[in-house]
């Protein structure tokens, strides 16, 4: 039997020991590596969640179509002056629905059905056409091309979200024939028994859940279903369109009654998509237009605005006051009981709640100094106020990293105190005191308490020109638009917060950037 | 002999052949009394010693002896210590720099300094140089400007390793190189003090040896004060010794006679390795 030699660097109680603290070590490497791949988890999944939202604002779904602008219908008394076109709101929604409602001719004219029909496009949605035809008048009893948003129900059923429609497909081969109306029809196939299963799979305990049939841009609604036969009620398009075609079909789980967009709706809906009149197009106009009560006219550029007005503010007021401060503190403050108050206030001030400030904003700047609700100038002021600590705090953190070595160095060759700060000290402060001022910025630009607080909550539907003009701010039109109820608005609030976020990482950038640059030049 | 030395303000003027030993009969500074107390606490005890020009004055002593603060007494940047307070009278030509109607601004160009680590500005080796001249107004253009520098790294004995690169960082340069670019700095404004805290202690046997011919070359035109650990330093390039302890000054002679036969039991036992 040979056992190892004990020797000091093998002996069986010095590797124990050892072997106890390579565990540990190996311990609080596993402990790290939890808590990072938990924080990369969450941030991944909360990014992924928020795109995943926002990705179906990306697009949306407008009319896009010629029409001869008649003028009796847009300028029936003559009047083209641009004050009378814009007010004729009327006049250009009736001529577009009416050119949309054409294009099913077999379609009983009636108030009642042209109203159901209206549900397509909301009024305002022509406004844009009517403000272009008001710039340029010659456009009158023009052809236009015009491109108009369909209403966010009609948008959400044909982006399947809401509410929700479980395609099938029958394919060719059906057998067609006339039922007891003229808008009836017989169909037989043998696919229609799966229809059937699904539907008692269904069930109908809140009421029937509608089964659509189409046809490229016919559609018919199923009214009784046997077996491998089914009577079906033509919605648009007529019997011939249904020959000889590949069907496809759609079951709405929702009874017709519990929802915004009726069966009707829907097919003129699909019919009109099938023809190319209406198209799924990039959502820019969440870029380019300002708040609406209707989501597919609603958009962010006031709210974009309002907030690089806001924090135009901030920075001007916070960063050179937060420097200055700092400077002081650091460098030319004498150490006694007021600094020392100052300095402990001040890291008080940075662990005081947002909403607070937003109550000062409210009384001092609005109360007292009387400056105007809602605007940019008072929200950026109390964003500034919010601030400044932060600012103060990473500054002083950056001037007391520059070594002491450098100031006496100055001092020695006869440079005054100022001389030394802002040759020497400053140059080497900067990076770290402008990484600071724009992770305060980057705070700014999230904070909405504050903001409700002084006003800046307002639905505003001009973008602001200056900052005494009424605004808003990303962070408070997420806010409102979030508490709206239509289901169209959730994707649209998850598209603006995409935007708050590209922001704040553009801003993350250029401090990043900023860095390097006045890195490298020393 | 003391008026003509009195009105010589430029050391450049008086050149190389000016009489060590009368250089060595006229002090230049004069310290009488002088205290310093760290928030109220006493580092150095009246301490009266005259520096005398054209020559190297060094201090010793073990560590926390006093000897840097007092150094700092004579460019005056304990002020720039919160909680410093610097007591009695320090003569400089006649006049007392400790008085509070002296700018020490202004004194600190006619006294320069040099600290124990190496500390050039973050900028290039030209604009190390060039800052001092440039924020007291010695210049009026560029090539009055260029010949200072290079009057400044040229006594400095830099020049010729740095004439190519002056546009470099002045950090790039290695830490003898940057002893050596902070005492041209000093030079470069003309003083007539240098005072030259532990110049060589963050440096090597070789560097060392440069910076030790470099102050035995400039103490032909400054009055130079050198407080180091190093006793052999002392002796090889200082003409003058001052024995710090405690805070006190215990002995002040020549060195030759400080370090052959000191007149006090302490200085002895330090300068032999008893302590310290």
């Amino acid at each position: 039997m040979s056992s190892p030699v004990e020797t000091p660097l093998r002996s069986e109680k010095a590797l124990k020991h050892l072997r106890r603290r390579r565990a540990a070590d190996t311990r609080f490497r596993v402990y790290g590596l939890v808590a990072l791949g938990f924080a990369l988890f969450s941030l991944v999944f909360l990014i992924c969640a928020i795109a995943w939202k926002a990705s179906s604002a990306v697009t949306y779904h407008v009319v896009k179509t010629d029409i001869v602008l008649e003028a009796d219908r847009i300028v029936p008394d003559g009047n083209a002056s641009p004050e009378e076109i814009t007010r004729n709101i009327e006049g250009f929604y009736t001529l577009v629905r009416d050119d949309l409602f054409a294009k099913f001719a077999n379609l009983e004219d009636t108030p009642a059905v042209r109203k159901d029909f209206s549900a397509l496009i909301d009024r305002l949605a022509v406004l844009p056409l009517a403000r272009r035809v008001a710039k340029n008048p010659t456009l009158i009893d023009q052809t236009v091309s015009i491109q108009v948003p369909v209403s966010d129900d009609v948008d959400l059923f044909l982006k399947r979200s809401s509410p929700r429609s479980i395609p099938f497909r029958l394919g060719e081969g059906a057998q067609i024939s006339l039922g007891q109306g003229t808008d009836e029809m017989v169909l037989r196939h043998p696919a229609l028994e799966s229809v059937l299963s699904s539907l008692t799979a269904l069930g109908s305990q809140q009421g029937a859940p509608s089964v659509l049939v189409i046809a490229d841009s016919a559609v018919a609604r199923l009214t009784d279903l046997q077996d491998q036969t089914a009577g079906f009620e033509i919605l648009a398009g007529d019997l011939a369109d249904f020959q000889g075609k590949p069907l496809k079909g759609l079951i709405v789980a929702v009874p017709e009654s519990n929802r915004t967009i009726s069966d009707l709706q829907i097919a003129w809906a699909l019919a009109l998509k099938s023809e190319g009149i209406i198209r799924r197009v990039p959502h820019t106009s969440l870029l380019t237009s300002t708040d609406s009560t209707y989501p597919e006219l609603a958009g962010s550029l006031a709210a974009i605005v309002g907030s690089l007005l806001t924090m135009l503010v901030t920075g001007m007021v916070a960063i050179p006051m937060g420097i200055f401060a700092a400077i002081f503190l650091e460098e030319f403050a004498p150490k006694n009981r007021l600094t020392q108050l100052i300095e402990v206030n001040i890291n008080n001030l940075a662990a005081v709640p947002s909403i607070v400030f937003g109550l000062l904003g409210a009384t001092l700047l609005l109360g007292t100094f009387g400056l105007p609700r809602s605007a940019p100038l008072v929200g950026g002021l109390v964003l500034a106020l919010l601030i400044l600590p932060v600012v103060i705090i990473s500054a002083r953190a950056a001037l007391r990293a520059v070594p002491p070595s450098i100031r006496s160095g100055a001092l020695a060759v006869g440079a005054s105190r100022m001389q030394a700060v802002f040759h020497h000290v400053l140059p080497l402060a900067f990076p770290g005191m402008l990484t600071g001022a724009i992770l305060g910025m980057a705070r700014a630009l999230g904070e909405t308490a504050p903001l409700l607080l002084i006003g800046m909550v307002a639905f505003v539907a001009e973008v602001p020109s200056s900052t005494t003009d009424e605004a808003t701010a990303l962070p408070v039109l997420i806010y409102s638009w979030a508490s709206n109820a239509e289901r169209a608005w959730e994707p649209m609030t998850a598209a603006v917060i995409v935007i708050l976020l590209a922001l704040l990482v553009t801003m993350n950038v250029i401090v990043v950037m900023l860095r390097r640059k006045f890195e490298r030049r020393w | 002999m003391d008026t003509t030395a009195q009105t010589d303000h430029d050391p450049a003027l008086t050149g190389e052949g000016a009489d060590q030993a009368q250089a060595l009969v006229y002090p230049r500074i004069n310290c009488q009394d002088v205290n310093v107390f760290y928030s109220g606490k006493q580092a150095v005890f009246d301490v009266s010693l005259p520096v005398f020009d054209r020559s190297v004055t060094a201090l010793i002593g073990p560590s926390g002896c006093g000897k840097s603060t007092f150094l700092r007494c004579l460019n005056r940047m304990n002020d720039t210590i919160d909680g410093a307070k610097v007591t009695g009278d320090i003569f400089m030509d006649g006049e007392n720099i400790n008085s509070p109607d002296v700018d020490p601004v202004l004194l600190r160009s006619r006294v320069g300094m040099v600290f124990q680590k190496p500390n050039p500005f973050p900028k290039s080796i030209y604009d190390n140089i060039a800052y001092g001249p440039r924020i007291h107004g010695l210049v009026d253009d560029r090539q009055e400007l260029d010949a200072i520098v290079e009057k400044s790294l040229r006594r400095a004995g830099l020049w010729q390793e740095v004439k190519d690169r002056l546009t470099q960082p002045g950090t790039s340069l290695s830490g003898g190189q940057q002893q050596r670019l902070c005492i041209a700095r000093a030079i470069a404004v003309r003083p007539e003090v240098i005072l030259m805290d532990e110049p060589c202690s963050s440096l090597d046997p070789i560097a060392t040896a440069r910076i030790e011919e470099l102050i035995d070359e400039l103490r032909k035109r400054y009055c130079i004060v050198i407080v180091t650990h190093s006793m052999q330093q002392a002796a090889r390039v200082s003409q003058r010794t001052a024995f710090f302890h405690l805070g006190h000054l215990v002995e002040m002679g020549d060195t030759d006679q400080i370090f052959t036969s000191p007149r006090e039991r302490r200085t002895e036992d330090y300068i032999t390795g008893r302590f310290g």
